[in-house]
C-alpha cells in the first residue's frame, strides 16, 4: 500500500466476528489484489474481489453480504450481533439450589395440563421474567422457560441444564455441527475406517506393481501380472443424530463423530440427518430443523443393506417415546408413537446400532432402556463405537 | 496489463464469476469453482482457455486418482516389458515417465489453463497432496531427482460438486467462486445462445415448467441447465408450442432420468397451474 495504511483491517475483524473464518493468509491475498489496483474504483469489483479470496465456502455468502452492506451501505448489523429476542433469555441467572422437600413441593403435571398451561401463561405474560416461579423466564421455577429447575419443564430456547425439559416451543438456534468442522477428529477417523473392511470387493481386477514386478523377477523376467482387488468400498452408511435438550452437553463429541463421518472415505454412500430426542415421522438435513426428508420415503430410498447408526442419549420423557402427539416439538403433532417409529427403522436394516454419549450406568433409565430393547447400543466413547463397529461387521 | 476473462458469446459469467477469474489470473492462484451439477463449471476452464487463446490440460479426477498422477507416471510395466526385447533404452528412466496435465503444464514454454476436475472425488488427503505443487508450481520426479518447476504459472481451474469437505489448508491457497444455479432470467440468455430461435412464449412456458420440477422437494434428481436445453431442444425439434405444454409436459424423459422422480411427478398431476 503506497500510504503504507493497513486498509478495511476492521472490515476483516468483522468478518471474523460474524464468524467467516478468513485468515491472515487470505487476507495478504486481497491486500495483494488491491495493491496490483484489480479493484479500480468500483465496489462492484471490490465487493466480488473481497468475497473471492476471503470467503471459501458458500455458507459463509450470506453472513459476508450482511457484514459488507453493513460496513460499506451501513445497513442494519448483522443479525448475529442483534439477536434481540435472544438475548431475552440469554445470560441465565445462576440456578437456584432447591432442598429435596421444596423439589417434592413443586408439583408434577402430565403433558396435557402442562401444555395448557404454558399456553395460558404465554397468552397472559407480556414482559421479561427472571427467577419467579410462575412466568416463562430464566432460572426460575416455573415449569417454562429455560436453565430452571422443574420435575416435568418446558423448555423455550436455552441451553438445556436440568435434564428434563419437555418441549420445546421457541425457535432453535443451535449450531449446525457440520459446519463447525474442528480437527481433532482422527481416532474417531481411523476407528470408522474398520468398517470399511466391511465392504472389500473380492474379485481382484486392479494391478498390483510391486507384486507384478516381483512376480516377473521370479519368473525370471517373463511378465507375470499380479492383481488384487480394488479399494472400493460397498458401504452404505445412514446416520441419525439427536441434538439439542440434553444432548447440547455432547455436542462436542458428536460434532467430532460427524466431521470424521463426513470427512470418510470408507463408504460409498453416507447419509446423515438430525432428529430432536426421537425419530418420528420426519427427518432433518440441519441442526435447525429447517429442511428435511419424510422418514418413510427415507426407507423408501435407502435398502436394507444400509447400515444405521443412530447417535442419541434416548433421555426423555417417556411419553415421547409411547404417546401419540408426545413429540418434543410444542408444533410437532405425532400420529405415531416413537417406539413404532424406532420399531420401523429396526426392522427395515439389517444392521443398526445405537450408540449412546451417556455412561452406561445411566442406562437404567426408563425410556434409554426401552430404546435398548430395540437396538443393540454401545456408549460413544472410542471403544464404544470400536464395540459398536465390530458388532456392524459380525453381523454382515 | 493483464488477462481479461469476460465470458463468450457461448459461456455467460456473472460478473462475479469474471472477476474471480481475473482475480486468479493476476495473483496466479489456484481458482476453485463449486456449484450444483449442470451449471457450467467444466465449461468455464474451455471457456475461459478459448477467450485467452491458451491451450488446455485437462485431469478428470476419480475416486482412486493419486495427486501424483497429474504430475507424472512412472511406466515400470512398460519398462519391464521393454526389457526383455531391448526395443528402447531401458536404462533411462526418462523414457518412462509420463507427465500429467499439470506436469505438462508446468513444463511447456507458454501460458495454458489446466482444469482438475472434480476433485472431490478422490481421496480426502488428496488436494493437500498437492497444495504445495500448486503454491510453488514445481515438481520432484523421485525416481530420477529432476526438479520441473514451471517457466510461466499456468492458470489452474479446479472444480469440485459439494459432495466432500475440502481441506482447510487447501482453500485457504485457492480463489473461490460458487456458482449459484441460474435465475430465471439469465437462464433465459444462456438457453438462447443454445437455441436462439425459439419464441419467447414457449420459453416463457418452458421455463415455468422447469422451475417447478426444480421446486418439488421428492425429486432424487433435480433437472439441471444441460437437461434443460436438451428438452427445449426436443420440443423445437418436435415442432410443440406453448400450447402443448398446458395439459403436460411432454419429452418428460429428457429432464428427469430416474424412474421414481418420474413417477412423483405423474402423483403431483398439473401443480404448476397453481400460481
Amino acid at each position: 500500500m503506497s500510504t503504507g495504511e493497513p486498509l478495511f483491517l476492521d472490515f476483516f475483524f468483522l468478518l471474523r466476528r460474524i464468524g467467516v473464518p478468513a485468515s491472515t493468509r487470505e487476507w495478504l491475498m486481497f491486500v495483494e489484489a488491491l495493491e496490483r489496483g484489480l479493484v479500480a474504483a468500483s465496489l462492484d469489483r471490490f465487493y466480488a474481489i473481497a468475497r473471492a479470496t476471503l470467503v471459501k465456502h458458500e455458507r459463509y455468502y450470506d453472513l459476508f453480504d450482511q457484514a459488507f452492506s453493513h460496513y460499506f451501505l451501513g445497513t442494519r448489523p448483522p443479525a448475529e450481533l442483534t439477536r434481540a429476542i435472544e438475548a431475552w433469555l440469554e445470560d441465565p441467572l445462576p440456578l437456584p439450589t432447591l432442598s429435596p422437600e421444596e423439589l417434592a413441593a413443586l408439583e408434577h403435571l402430565d403433558l396435557d395440563a402442562l401444555m395448557k398451561r404454558f399456553e395460558d401463561t404465554l397468552r397472559e405474560q407480556d414482559e421479561r421474567h427472571d427467577g419467579g416461579s410462575k412466568w416463562i423466564g430464566t432460572g426460575g421455577r416455573s415449569p417454562f422457560g429455560h436453565s430452571g429447575v422443574h420435575p416435568t419443564g418446558m423448555r423455550v430456547g436455552g441451553e438445556s441444564r436440568s435434564r428434563s425439559a419437555v418441549q420445546v416451543a421457541a425457535q432453535r438456534r443451535f449450531v449446525d455441527y457440520r459446519d463447525d468442522l474442528v480437527l481433532d477428529t482422527r481416532q474417531v477417523g481411523i476407528a470408522l475406517r474398520k468398517l470399511r473392511r466391511l465392504g472389500r470387493v473380492e474379485e481382484a481386477t486392479e494391478l498390483d506393481l510391486e507384486g507384478t514386478i516381483e512376480a516377473t523377477a521370479r519368473n525370471c523376467g517373463d511378465i507375470e501380472v499380479a492383481l488384487r482387488p480394488p479399494r472400493e468400498n460397498q458401504l452404505k452408511v445412514l446416520l441419525l443424530m439427536d441434538v439439542g435438550g440434553s444432548m447440547d452437553p455432547f455436542a462436542l463429541t458428536v460434532s467430532r463423530l460427524f466431521s470424521a463421518a463426513h470427512a470418510a472415505q470408507h463408504f460409498r454412500e453416507f447419509h446423515a440427518y438430525y432428529f430432536h430426542n426421537c425419530v418420528y415421522e420426519r427427518v432433518y438435513d440441519n441442526a435447525r430443523f429447517s429442511s428435511g426428508k419424510d422418514t418413510l420415503e427415507l426407507l423408501r430410498w435407502l435398502g436394507p443393506d444400509t447400515r444405521l447408526v443412530v447417535v442419541g442419549d434416548a433421555h426423555m420423557a417417556p411419553w415421547e417415546l409411547t404417546a401419540r402427539g408426545g413429540a418434543i416439538d410444542y408444533h410437532h403433532q405425532n400420529d405415531d408413537p416413537g417406539v413404532v417409529w424406532l420399531q420401523r427403522l429396526r426392522r427395515h436394516f439389517k444392521q443398526s446400532v445405537w450408540l449412546n454419549p451417556m455412561p452406561q450406568r445411566f442406562w437404567t433409565h426408563p425410556t434409554i432402556a426401552l430404546v435398548s430393547q430395540q437396538f443393540s447400543m454401545f456408549e460413544l466413547t472410542l471403544a464404544g463405537l470400536e464395540q459398536a463397529i465390530s458388532s456392524l461387521r459380525q453381523s454382515a | 496489463m493483464y488477462d481479461n476473462f469476460t465470458g463468450t458469446e457461448s459461456y455467460i459469467a456473472s460478473p462475479e464469476l469474471q472477476e474471480a477469474v481475473n482475480v486468479a489470473l493476476a495473483l496466479q492462484r489456484p481458482l476453485l469453482i463449486k456449484g450444483e451439477p449442470g451449471t457450467g463449471k467444466t465449461l468455464l476452464a474451455r471457456a475461459v482457455a478459448e477467450q485467452l487463446k491458451r491451450p488446455m490440460h485437462t485431469w478428470h479426477v476419480k475416486s482412486t486418482s493419486k495427486a501424483i498422477e497429474g504430475l507424472y507416471v512412472y511406466d515400470a510395466v512398460q519398462r519391464l516389458q521393454d526389457s526383455r526385447f531391448g526395443d528402447r533404452d531401458v536404462r533411462d528412466i526418462r523414457n518412462y515417465i509420463r507427465f500429467g496435465a499439470l506436469g505438462r503444464a508446468f513444463l511447456a514454454d507458454e501460458p495454458s489453463v489446466v482444469l482438475i476436475d472434480e476433485v472431490d472425488k478422490a481421496d480426502l488427503e488428496f488436494p493437500n497432496d498437492l497444495l504445495h505443487e500448486l503454491d510453488q508450481m514445481s515438481f520432484t520426479v523421485t525416481e530420477t531427482g529432476d526438479v520441473h518447476t514451471a517457466k510461466i504459472r499456468p492458470l489452474v481451474i479446479i472444480t469440485s460438486n459439494n459432495e466432500k469437505e475440502l481441506p482447510d489448508a487447501f482453500l485457504r491457497r485457492c480463489i473461490f467462486h460458487f456458482i449459484a444455479f441460474p435465475e430465471p432470467t439469465l437462464m433465459a440468455r444462456i438457453v438462447k445462445v443454445h437455441h436462439p430461435k425459439v419464441r419467447g412464449v414457449l420459453l416463457d412456458e418452458a421455463l415455468a415448467r422447469f422451475y417447478w420440477l426444480r421446486s418439488l422437494p421428492e425429486l432424487r434428481k433435480r433437472p439441471s441447465t444441460s437437461e434443460l436445453v436438451d428438452w427445449l431442444g426436443a420440443l423445437v425439434r418436435g415442432g410443440l408450442d406453448e400450447a402443448s405444454l398446458a395439459e403436460r409436459i411432454p419429452f418428460l424423459g429428457t429432464l428427469l432420468k430416474k424412474e421414481q422422480d418420474l413417477e412423483a411427478v405423474a402423483r403431483r398431476g398439473r401443480g404448476w397451474t397453481k400460481h
